[in-house]
């Protein structure tokens, strides 16, 4: 059995920050990676998965040191190699990588040299195989014509590609353990289902075991043997996945999972963990869950629990399962609490059926943005962003506007509010002509058409206090003049997101990501808009944080009657929230329907591919992934005919002709496809 | 004794410059994100030390800029009008009038008790003689200068240091005292903790700092009372005062080109980047052209134009000092014109940025005008850019002023300046024996106020810069 283990760490704590207040980043975690195979680590940002990793690899940032514990990689104590030792290794027997392959190659380099550059490293001497070698170990990741693409440049490679060299690089000293850091974060989900389908063949093939950072469940699901849940800089859990996902031992593994969105939660509200990771910089007493446990028990709060070992294998640090035999009866207490309060989502709205009149009303709109060259800067080409979109939104519902980055869904949003000037069609609002409004004529509709972005972080401005940045609408609208009302004002909607009035005096950076997502609601909120554009509200947000929003946004959707133009690549969270559905590919939308119709039975072959590359945890429910092969094209210059036709596993040499008309499935459903 | 005030050109703008500093100051303590790299500035020990050196340069500077015209004695008491002198001096110039009244014959080298030069002295006998005179004032007590010099320099200097001293001991048990109030300490407390370096502020370094300045003023002060420390110039001046006059004309050239360039440079560069289109062509072309004509060129052609209309209305201008005055004015105007435009392009390009940014979008979203939206989001998110700028251009702008001078477009030949001083270096330089101690002066002080801009400069920059939050 020992034999079998390939990293052994036992009680690693890592410190961060001056000695007089570290923060404890990693705190006493115990870790087994067995020979070939995949050990997830889950857990939230904040949590310190990365800076175990980093430990690990001994690749801390300067004010980080590793204060106890022991790594132990077959045999060798990582934590006691000389530096120089320590570099054969890195690479070496062990590799990494990372979340971002954009900034993780260096742009001036083609990505040959940069792979050749590992290769000498770890092989040395014979440097007449080193270009062989780099043109095997890019087959070995997947690149299509690898020895034309030695010499490419990494801004001419798409995210993928980038990635895949990034694991190219790592692959170069064949190590025994690859730690992957979000190693598809950054990337879309078609994409993402090709990476991790590369790291399990090259598992298969190489016998290396993987240690995947991550904290998508689906991808857990979808790849790994066995987890572990951080939360805090410990370890709170550890199965493996089959069990894990039948039965999590932990509380706060059983929220994580209700707190997913999806089809099947449609008519509740999601679960919630309460509050937010608390700071690693203070001393614990207690469990570190305990203020957010839904099963608190006093001795929680005072007693730290033990690390405890349960018959089916899994490991579990919680003090529910002090008690002997079985499973402990406070762990499934509140799970049925949020599937309990009914919620009137799909009642309330409008039937779909009956004629309500949409509020928008876009057809074939247009953003395209010129390409300037030459002296004279004339203009050689357009970039288009958007090209003909069209769909109907009617008040009090939902409609998701779904596709991959660079689809267009953004730029399409921003169209909709004219902060893209279109270039072309039309938007009409109620009964007016939105498209070539300037800015003076368009602000009597400001009121009515908002927009909550992605980022919270960037969304708001750093030098203004939150009353102000709330207020900002009423004030610039005219809505109300004097500031003592503006402030009522913007305390009943601080209280309408759920927040504190007291935030009014405070500035953005002193709240977290959710919260800050409020303020952003609060703010859109305050011109009381009969339309919000949400644009990918919560994908820069954690599991838990993303079901407190949701919720919100449905809530406000129920009492308020607004209707949501969602921008999102989520499906699970369109599943969820959305009533209809626009799927887009390189600026057009290629099906729209009903959330039902499509999510149950997509007819457009882009579709079926998006759904089925999405990581599923309910293995019933898995479809065969449709591999898609190549990336988007650049919508500078779009594929003649159908944009999917290069792409798709259905075409025929009629896609390539022209663009296919539209197909009405039945009343709600409309498909872009010769073959339907 | 009553005075009439005279305010010139460049006394306003360094008023306007005084009350728009601190309308800033009362704009910044009330806002966190202003307030907080301050604060890492004034933690910083370069931060206060250069703080302390600086300030000595900017009281001088300060004290050579109130302007008045003394009252001439009255001739007859009733009814009369009173007179006023022609001559305009500032609260400087009445604080060193012994420096600046006992003035010599010619060259002497510092702490001289004798000429440079050797002259026809007529001895009690009637016969001449030709050797280096005594000097009128400098050394004029001692008896026989070359025996008792020596040990009256030594003695002097030690008691302008233990003057130094007390003032010292008495200012910082003033500092002490406060900061051992506003903290709620008793002072041993808080004496304590300076010492071992523990107040968040390094008041130790400051007062060291402190400490270092006051007792070298305080020496020379001392010894500039009975020589010229460091030496006379060609007609006889105390080259000390001359230095300690340069101050204003450096300090200004530094301060008042930018408060002149700013607004241009702020309004234009955010313009050009927010409204982009032909606003932005326009703007691009103007510091595109201006970029490209030689800057020297186009200040010499100014200085140039300026002396001729000054020529030939000799008459609107009641004092050689007015003169002077407004020749520097003009200076400061047109260096700032040719500086602006670097600052211009960085806030272009910033703006161009901000203007994609979220928060800026959201409240185009909401309806907000095109003025309201530049002046509450992007001119205070790039503030940091534009303080950074101003002090690194600080220290060039001084340098530059020298460069000019030695030039001869530079600042009125009338006026103090380290540039005309190093300009009739030039010549000094070229004697045989060297008289080297113009030159001297002149880049001692020019070094020591231009290495403290830097040094500060670095501090707020970093202080200043987002991407170096929380490192170190």
């Amino acid at each position: 059995m020992s034999s079998d283990v390939l990293l052994e760490v036992s009680g690693l704590t890592t410190l961060l920050g001056d000695a007089a207040r570290p923060v404890r980043v990693v705190d006493g975690i115990d870790l087994e990676i067995r020979r070939g195979e995949t050990f997830v680590l889950l857990g939230e940002s904040g949590c310190g998965k990365s800076m175990t990793a980093l430990s690990l690899m001994r690749l801390l940032p300067p004010s980080g040191r590793v204060a106890a514990g022991a790594v132990r990689l077959a045999g060798t104590d990582l934590l006691r190699l000389t530096e120089a030792e320590m570099r054969q290794v890195r690479g070496g027997r062990m590799a990494m990588i990372f979340q971002e392959p954009q900034t993780s190659l260096n742009p001036v380099m083609s990505v040959g040299d940069q792979i050749a550059e590992a290769v000498r490293v770890h092989e040395g001497g014979s440097r007449d195989r080193t270009p062989a070698r780099v043109v095997e170990l890019m087959r070995a990741v997947g690149i299509p014509d690898p020895a034309r693409r030695v010499d490419e440049y990494p801004h001419q490679l798409s995210g993928g590609m980038k990635q895949r060299i990034m694991i190219a690089m790592a692959l170069a000293g064949d190590p025994q353990l690859l730690i992957a850091d979000e190693p598809t974060t950054a990337l879309d989900v078609t994409i993402q289902a090709q990476v991790l389908r590369l790291l399990k063949d090259l598992q298969a093939k190489t016998g290396m075991a993987v240690l995947l950072i991550t904290h998508d469940l689906g991808v857990v699901a979808e790849t790994a043997d066995r987890l572990a849940v951080m939360y805090a800089g410990q370890i709170l859990e550890t199965a493996t996945t089959d069990a894990f996902f039948a039965a999590p031992a932990h509380p706060y593994s059983r929220k994580l999972m209700e707190s997913l969105p999806g089809a099947d939660k449609r008519s509740a509200r999601l679960a919630v963990i309460p509050g937010r990771v608390p700071h690693l910089d203070q001393a614990f007493v207690g469990c570190r869950f305990a203020e957010r446990c839904y099963a608190v028990m006093p001795r929680c709060r005072d007693q730290a629990p033990v690390w405890r070992d349960l018959e089916t294998g899994q490991g579990v640090r919680c003090h529910l399962w002090d008690q002997a035999g079985g499973q402990p009866e406070g762990l499934t207490r509140g799970v049925g609490d949020a599937a309990a309060a009914p919620e009137t989502a799909l009642e309330g709205a409008p039937d779909p059926e009956a004629a309500v009149a949409p509020m928008l009303q876009v057809r074939d709109l247009k953003v395209h943005f010129p390409i300037h060259d030459g002296v004279f800067r004339r203009v050689v080409g357009q970039v288009r962003a958007v090209d003909g979109l069209t769909f109907d939104l009617t008040p009090g519902r939902t409609l998701a506007l779904v596709g991959e980055s660079g689809c267009g869904k953004t730029t399409a949003g921003k169209g909709i509010l004219q902060l893209t000037t279109p270039t072309g069609g039309s938007i009409r609002y109620l009964d007016a002509e939105l498209v070539g409004l300037g800015h003076r004529r368009m602000r009597p509709f400001r009121k009515d058409l908002q927009i909550i972005f992605q980022d919270p972080y960037a969304a708001m401005n750093p030098r203004m206090l939150v009353g102000d940045l709330i207020g900002e609408g009423l004030q610039a609208l005219g809505i109300e003049r004097s500031r003592a009302a503006r402030m009522r004002r913007v305390a009943e909607l601080l209280d309408l997101v759920g927040m504190d009035s007291d935030a009014v005096d405070r500035y953005p950076h002193e709240f977290s990501g959710g919260q800050r997502q409020r303020i952003c609601i609060a703010r859109a909120l305050a011109v009381e808009p009969k339309l919000i554009v949400c644009d990918e509200p919560t994908s820069a947000l954690d599991i838990s944080v993303q079901a407190q929003i949701l919720n919100l946004l449905k809530d406000l959707q129920d009492r308020l009657g607004l209707a949501y133009l969602f921008i999102t690549h989520d499906i699970s969270v369109v599943a969820y929230l959305a009533h209809e559905v626009a799927v887009m590919y390189l600026g057009r939308v290629v099906e729209c329907g009903r959330v039902d119709e499509i999510l149950d039975d997509p007819r457009h072959p882009y579709t079926r591919a998006l759904l089925s590359a999405v990581p599923v945890i309910d293995r019933a429910k898995r479809r065969r992934v449709i591999r898609l092969e190549g990336d988007m094209p650049s919508p500078s210059n779009p594929p003649s005919g159908c944009y999917f036709h290069p792409r798709c596993p259905d075409a025929v040499a009629a896609c390539a002709l022209s663009y296919p008309e539209e197909t009405r499935l039945s009343t709600t459903r409309l498909v872009h496809c010769l073959r339907v | 004794m009553s005075v009439m005030p005279v305010v010139l050109w460049t006394d306003g703008l360094v008023f306007l410059l005084l009350a728009l500093i601190g309308a800033f100051v009362l704009y910044a303590s009330r806002h966190e994100h202003m307030r907080a790299p301050w604060r890492r500035v004034v933690r910083s020990r370069v931060g206060v030390a250069t703080i302390v050196v600086l300030g000595f340069y900017v009281v001088v500077g300060l004290l050579d800029t109130v302007h008045f015209r003394l009252a001439l004695d009255r001739q007859g008491d009733n009814g009369a009008e009173t007179r006023y002198s022609p001559e305009v001096l500032s609260l400087l110039d009445l604080a060193l009038s012994g420096l600046r009244e006992r003035q010599e014959k010619t060259y002497s080298a510092p702490f001289a008790t004798h000429l440079f030069v050797k002259e026809a002295i007529e001895q009690p006998d009637g016969t001449l003689l030709r050797d280096y005179p005594r000097l009128e004032y400098g050394g004029a007590h001692l008896e026989d200068p070359a025996r008792q010099r020596g040990f009256d320099i030594a003695w002097r200097a030690a008691w302008g240091a233990l003057q130094g001293l007390v003032i010292w001991v008495v200012l910082a048990a003033g500092i002490l005292w406060l900061i051992a109030r506003s903290r709620g300490e008793t002072s041993a407390a808080t004496r304590a903790a300076i010492l071992a370096g523990r107040t968040p502020i390094p008041w130790r370094t400051a007062l060291i700092m402190l400490g270092i300045m006051l007792v070298l003023s305080a020496i020379a002060g001392e010894l500039a009372l009975k020589y010229h420390i460091l030496g006379t110039d060609k007609v006889g001046e105390d080259v000390f005062y001359q230095t300690l006059k340069s101050i204003r004309t450096g300090l200004l050239i530094g301060t008042l080109t930018t408060l002149v360039m700013l607004p241009a440079a702020v309004l234009l560069g955010i313009m050009a980047g927010y409204f982009r289109g032909w606003v932005d062509d326009v703007i691009q072309y103007l510091y595109t052209t201006l970029n490209s004509i030689p800057g020297v060129l186009l200040i010499a052609a100014a200085i140039l134009l300026l002396q001729v209309y000054m020529s030939n209305h000799a008459d609107d201008f009641a004092s050689l000092v007015e003169r002077a005055d407004l020749r520097l004015l003009f200076l400061v105007l047109i260096l700032g014109v040719t500086s602006w435009t670097g600052l211009c392009r960085l806030l272009r390009g910033e703006a161009l940025k901000l203007r994609e940014v979220d928060y800026v979008q959201a409240s185009t979203a909401l309806g907000v005008g095109h003025f309201t939206l530049i002046g509450r989001h992007i001119l205070p998110n790039v503030m940091h850019i534009v303080l950074i700028t101003l002090v690194l251009d600080f220290s060039g702008l001084v340098l530059a002023e020298a460069v000019l001078s030695y030039i001869n477009i530079g600042v009125d030949p009338t006026m103090n300046s380290w540039g005309n001083m190093i300009n009739s270096a030039r010549l000094e330089l070229a004697r045989d024996p060297v008289v080297w101690w113009s030159l001297t002066a002149a880049f001692v002080f020019m070094f020591a106020l231009v290495l403290a801009a830097n040094l500060f400069a670095d501090v707020v920059r970093d202080a200043f810069d987002p991407r170096l939050k929380g490192a170190r």
